[in-house]
């Protein structure tokens, strides 16, 4: 499947109201329990769709854990939160480190529209449009050395700001990785907004990273250092669950997740789940990279 | 009648009518009905320890009622997971019983007290004599299964549902005559149930 374009996807004003979708959910459930035949009917799914996912749904169902695990409530813990100034450092087997300001980087990098599908690893998606430029780009300015394997992200450490960092279950702060030659792909992105706005702090404000073959937990928000490594680093995640989260987190219907279903998903906003794609229907674009890797062993 | 135990399900309604479901409101609904049995079952499991200690009999008829109520709501969350999660898809609902753990304790949960909601009537308590009393203690395995469900369903921090693992194994260790016999005002009548 093609990354996502204007043409391939509906408005979001054309997306029913969530009440009004309850109140189909709510019939089509009395329907499907009285009438075999409409069960039928409504098993022979059509061509999924791609609809853009209402702004107010992207900025108010939040999985940031360093605001609350709560993701209704990130939003509200969010409001306060700085992001001017923010910095980033790059740095690690790069021949020219540097630290780049935000605005700085945008000027440098040239973000654009970007649509991608967004799987979380809890069995729901979104379909986002992000504004962010390939990481391609800063890495070619940064001139990583020969050594350089793997690309370490850190999220913003700052207790006050961030009063899900008490939480001393997680080893704080965040930290995500991807391989070089991932990292390189130009389907990967670092985003600075959405919809054409700057990012909102729950969504990672100013600046994260966006990987849409991956389940979402890879795409760190508020980066404040990226780190050119020779190791494989370990995320927040594989530390905390080594047997459920791998380094790869590729979308994948036929690894299964101890606690969710990896092979369907719900798409924010539609009653009826989806049968979930290989790579989050990147495959076209991203399969080459593990070519020869188990991906079952490799999760 | 039990007007409390509607609660939940008023609340939920509520947060219906003013749009507080969530931009995911399947998943917060079945989590809102699956955390009301859980809490029900938990109160009914609570009845007969504080009725000992708190010498009041009176409270007795609550346990029944209490778990009914739990059935309920866990009959209600099931609906759910099937009928609007899953809208009938068998075959994914099928991996999902066969594949993951949770569901299988949960539906497991759910099925033992179907029995135990049928014979929950007076006539079938005096038809089934003393294997009504057996039958019945199949609720101490039911109350440990649906904090077992929730604990494999969270996502790491295991200290909300361990809560309520120490709650569920606290109200079980009561039962136990030994221990019983050791807290004052609990074995007042012997025999336990």
């Amino acid at each position: 499947m093609k990354p996502l374009s204007h043409a391939d996807v509906t408005p979001a004003k054309l997306y029913r109201s969530r009440r009004s979708f309850l109140k189909t959910a709510g019939n089509g459930l009395l329907a499907a329990a009285l009438s075999p035949a409409l069960r039928l009917k409504a098993a022979s799914a059509e061509p999924p769709v791609d609809t853009l996912t209402p702004y107010k749904d992207i900025t108010h169902y939040n999985n940031f854990y360093e605001f609350s695990t709560d993701k209704v409530r990130v939003a509200r813990l969010a409001k306060n939160f700085r992001t001017d100034p923010w910095s980033v450092e790059v740095t690690g087997l790069v021949d020219k480190p540097g630290t780049y300001d935000v605005a700085a980087m945008v000027a440098q990098f040239k973000p654009e529209e970007r649509i991608y599908r967004l799987r979380c690893v809890e069995a729901w998606s979104m379909v986002i449009p992000w504004t962010g430029f390939p990481i391609s780009r800063l890495l070619e300015a940064v001139a990583p050395t020969s050594q350089a394997r793997y690309l370490k992200f850190v999220t913003l450490m700052d207790k006050r700001q961030f009063p899900g960092q008490k939480n001393s279950w997680y080893r704080w702060p965040y930290v995500e990785g991807l391989r070089l030659d991932e990292a390189m792909h130009d389907l990967a992105i670092i985003a600075t907004g959405i919809y054409g706005k700057d990012l909102l702090p729950q969504n990672g404000a100013p600046i994260r990273l966006v990987v849409p073959w991956k389940y979402g937990f890879k795409s760190i928000k508020s980066v404040v250092k990226i780190e050119l490594v020779q190791e494989q680093p370990t995320s927040l995640w594989m530390a905390a669950a080594p047997r459920e989260y791998g380094f790869y987190a590729n979308v994948n219907p036929s690894v299964s997740h101890p606690r969710w279903s990896q092979s369907s998903e719900r798409r924010i906003g539609e009653f009826r789940r989806r049968r979930t794609l290989l790579f989050n229907g990147y495959d076209e674009e991203v399969a080459q990279l593990y070519e020869g890797l188990d991906l079952r062993a490799n999760f | 009648m039990h007007p409390l135990a509607l609660v939940p399900l008023a609340l939920l309604l509520w947060r219906f009518k003013t749009d507080q479901l969530t931009a995911n409101p399947i998943q917060f609904i079945t989590h809102w009905t699956g955390n009301a049995a859980l809490r029900l079952l938990l109160l009914s499991l609570a009845v007969t320890p504080v009725k000992r200690l708190a010498a009041l009999p009176a409270l007795n008829p609550l346990r029944k009622r209490l778990g009914l109520w739990g059935f309920f709501y866990a009959s209600l969350h099931l609906t759910i997971f099937i009928g609007l999660d899953y809208f009938f898809d068998w075959q994914l609902l099928w991996e999902e019983l066969s594949q993951k753990r949770y569901v299988l304790v949960g539906f497991t949960a759910w099925l033992l007290m179907v029995p135990l909601a049928v014979t929950s009537t007076r006539g079938w308590q005096k038809r089934l004599g003393r294997r009504w009393t057996l039958l019945h203690r199949s609720v101490y395995a039911v109350t440990p299964l649906a904090v077992i469900h929730f604990v494999w369903l969270v996502k790491s921090d295991y200290r909300e549902p361990a809560l309520y693992g120490i709650v569920v194994a606290l109200l079980l260790l009561l039962r136990i005559k030994k221990i019983a016999a050791r807290v004052p005002g609990l074995s007042r009548i012997p025999g336990l149930s």
